[in-house]
C-alpha cells in the first residue's frame, strides 16, 4: 500500500513542480540508471566501476538509431535497451568469476575500453563534440518533446515505473530470491543444482538492459549525446547515488537519486566549485556512521544500539 | 544400468607431493546405509569433494548408476540424482527454511528460472515444502530468518535442504557434528527415517550413529581404504580398531599402513 501511495505521489511530481521538469527527468534517468546498479549490485552482489559503459551503449544505439534509422522514442528505447543488453551478454563471461576486486577493475577496463572505441570511431559517434542531427520524433506519435521537458519528464518516469514493477516481480520470484541465496552463500546453491555463472550472467544482463533504457532516455530527451555518457564519472556518480539511497532495496536507486541531484543543485547554487568537497564529505560521514544511525540519530542513545 | 548407486575406480587426488586420496575405489549399493569413517586427516572431506565435483581428482574417475560424472560440474551432478549435506552448515543466512526449501524443491521441479511468479506460488511446490517442514520439525521456525535459528534446527534444515532434492544418492557429512545433546534425537531420528530407495553415505565421527545407522562401513586412512565390511567385521577387525575404534586421540602419521 505504501508503495501505491508513493507512486501517486511521484506521479504528481511533475504537475505540481512542472517547471523544474528538466531536473525531474534528470533524476528520473539517474533513478532507473541507480536501480540497474542495484540489481546487479544489491542483489547479485557484483561491484561495478564500470557501468557508465551500458548507460553509454543505450544512449549511442538510441542516438544512431534515431539519426539513421527512425526517429520513433519506443522504438530507439527499444533499441537502446537491447544495445545494453546485447553488452552486457557479452561481457558478462568476464564479471561472472573472481574476486570484487577483479571485478571492479574489469568493469572499470570494459568502460574506459568503450570510451576510447568511441572517442576514436569519431565519425560514428561524433567523438568529442557529440553526436550531431539526433532528431526524436513525437511520443506515440502525439506528444513532441518540448523545451520545457514536460514530455520528457512523464515518458522518463513512465519507463522508471514500469522498470520498477518489473524488477519489484523479478526479485521475489524464484531467480530473484535465488540471488539473495547467491549471496549468503554460492556454494549452497550450487549444491542445490544452481548453476551461479549462467543466474549471475542473466541477472548481470539485465541490470545491462537497463542502463542501457536509461542512457537511452537520456538522448531522447536532450536530443544530443557525447562522450561524457560514458565518462568514469557517470559510474561513480550512479553507485554514489545508489550508496545514499542504499542498496538491496529497489527504492534506493530512485531515493539515491533524488538526494544526490537535490544535493548536486543546491550545493552548486550556494558554492559552484566545492560541491565535490560537500559531497565527499557527505559520503565519508555516511559510510562511517551508517545510514541507519545518520538518519535515525535517536536510535544513538537506545542500549544495545553503541557497541 | 550399474548394480552400483555410486562407484569410484582408482581414484587419486594430489596437492603438491601430498597424496591425499590414494586409488580409493569406493562402490555404494541401490538402496545403502553406507557410512564411511576414518581419523582426523584421513582424507574424508577431500574424497566427498570428489564426487560432489568440487575438486577435480588428478586420476581416476566417478559413476553415478554407471554414468561416467568425473567431468561434470558440481550442479550438474545435483540434477543427476547426487545431493550432499555439509560438515559446516551451509544455509542461506537471511532467507527462512521455508524460503530456503521452496528454492531448492522449485530448482529441482525446474522452476528455478521463474521470474513472473513469486517464490512459493506454485501449488505442488509450497505442499512439497509445507511437508519437508512438518517432517523435519521445523514448524514453528519456518518463517523465521534462518540465522536466528537454534543450531540444531538449522542442522535440521541443512538435511531438508538436501532432501528436498529427492536425491538417488545422499551423502550426509557428520550430520549430528556439534549438536547438544538435547537436539541430537531429532537428527538421528530423521536420519533414520530417510527414504529406503535413497542410497546414504554417513561420513561421521560418530560411532553410535554409524553403527546404529549403517549396514556396511568402509575405513579410509592415510587416503586409502583400510577395509570394508559390514558392521560386526569392522568392529571385529584388529587394524580397525588399532588406528581407530575406542582410540580418541588423532591417529599418528604412517600408522596402520597395512
Amino acid at each position: 500500500m505504501g508503495e501505491v501511495a508513493a507512486w501517486i505521489a511521484v506521479a504528481a511530481v511533475p504537475l505540481v513542480f512542472g517547471q523544474h521538469a528538466a531536473l525531474i527527468n534528470e533524476i528520473a534517468i539517474l533513478a532507473l540508471f541507480a536501480m540497474s546498479l542495484d540489481l546487479i549490485l544489491g542483489y547479485a552482489g557484483i561491484v561495478s566501476l564500470g557501468h557508465a559503459a551500458y548507460f553509454g551503449a543505450g544512449a549511442y544505439g538510441a542516438a544512431l538509431f534515431a539519426k539513421h534509422v527512425m526517429p520513433d522514442p519506443l522504438l530507439g528505447l527499444a533499441v537502446g535497451t537491447s544495445a545494453g543488453a546485447l553488452l552486457g551478454l557479452a561481457t558478462s563471461p568476464m564479471i561472472v568469476r573472481g574476486t570484487d576486486l577483479t571485478r571492479l577493475m574489469v568493469t572499470m577496463g570494459i568502460a574506459l575500453v568503450l570510451l576510447e572505441l568511441a572517442n576514436k570511431f569519431d565519425n560514428i559517434t561524433g567523438g568529442i563534440d557529440g553526436l550531431q542531427g539526433v532528431v526524436i520524433g513525437p511520443l506515440l506519435g502525439v506528444f513532441e518533446f518540448d523545451l520545457g521537458a514536460r514530455v520528457a519528464s512523464f515518458y522518463s518516469l513512465a519507463v522508471l515505473f514500469i522498470a520498477f514493477v518489473l524488477l519489484r516481480r523479478i526479485v521475489h520470484s524464484p531467480l530473484g530470491v535465488s540471488m539473495q541465496a547467491l549471496r549468503d552463500n554460492r556454494l549452497r546453491l550450487m549444491s542445490l543444482g544452481a548453476s551461479v555463472p549462467a543466474r549471475l550472467a542473466a541477472v548481470y544482463t539485465l541490470g545491462a538492459a537497463l542502463a542501457g533504457a536509461a542512457g537511452a532516455l537520456l538522448t531522447q530527451t536532450t536530443g544530443f549525446v557525447s562522450l561524457d555518457v560514458l565518462e568514469f564519472h557517470r559510474s561513480a556518480d550512479v553507485m554514489l547515488a545508489l550508496v545514499i539511497g542504499g542498496t538491496g532495496w529497489l527504492w534506493g536507486g530512485p531515493i539515491g537519486a533524488v538526494a544526490f541531484k537535490l544535493m548536486h543543485d543546491l550545493l552548486s547554487a550556494v558554492t559552484t566549485q566545492y560541491w565535490t568537497f560537500w559531497i565527499g564529505l557527505f559520503l565519508v560521514v555516511l559510510m562511517l556512521v551508517g545510514r541507519e544511525r545518520l538518519f535515525r540519530p535517536w536510535l544513538w542513545w537506545r542500549r544495545g544500539f553503541v557497541r | 544400468m550399474s548394480d552400483w548407486a555410486l562407484q569410484t575406480h582408482g581414484l587419486v587426488k594430489r596437492f603438491g607431493g601430498i597424496t591425499a586420496t590414494d586409488r580409493v575405489t569406493l562402490r555404494v549399493e541401490r538402496g545403502a546405509r553406507h557410512a564411511l569413517i576414518g581419523p582426523n586427516g584421513a582424507g574424508k572431506t577431500t574424497l566427498i569433494n570428489q564426487l560432489t565435483g568440487v575438486l577435480a581428482p588428478s586420476e581416476g574417475r566417478v559413476e553415478l548408476a554407471g554414468r561416467d560424472i568425473t567431468a561434470l560440474a558440481p550442479h550438474r551432478r545435483v540434477a543427476l540424482g547426487l545431493a550432499r549435506t555439509f560438515q559446516i552448515n551451509q544455509l542461506f543466512a537471511s532467507l527462512t527454511p521455508l524460503q530456503s526449501l521452496a528454492l531448492a524443491v522449485g530448482n529441482r521441479a525446474g522452476i528455478g528460472w521463474r521470474w513472473w511468479q513469486p517464490l512459493g506460488h506454485d501449488a505442488a511446490v509450497a505442499a512439497e515444502c509445507e511437508q519437508l517442514i512438518t517432517q523435519f520439525r521445523l514448524a514453528e521456525h519456518a518463517e523465521r530468518v534462518t540465522r536466528e535459528l537454534p543450531y540444531g534446527k538449522r542442522r535440521l534444515l541443512e538435511i531438508a535442504l538436501a532432501v528436498a532434492l529427492k536425491p538417488s544418492v545422499l551423502l550426509l557429512d557428520e550430520p549430528a557434528a556439534g549438536v547438544p545433546t538435547a537436539e541430537r534425537r531429532d537428527i538421528l531420528d530423521t536420519v533414520a527415517a530417510l527414504p529406503a530407495d535413497v542410497s546414504v553415505l554417513l561420513i561421521e565421527h560418530d560411532m553410535d550413529l554409524v553403527f546404529s545407522f549403517a549396514r556396511r562401513i568402509t575405513v579410509l586412512v592415510n587416503g586409502a581404504v583400510l577395509t570394508e565390511g559390514t558392521p560386526d567385521a569392522i568392529a571385529a577387525d584388529p587394524r580397525v580398531r588399532a588406528v581407530y575404534l575406542g582410540d580418541d586421540h588423532p591417529m599418528p602419521a604412517g600408522a596402520g599402513h597395512g
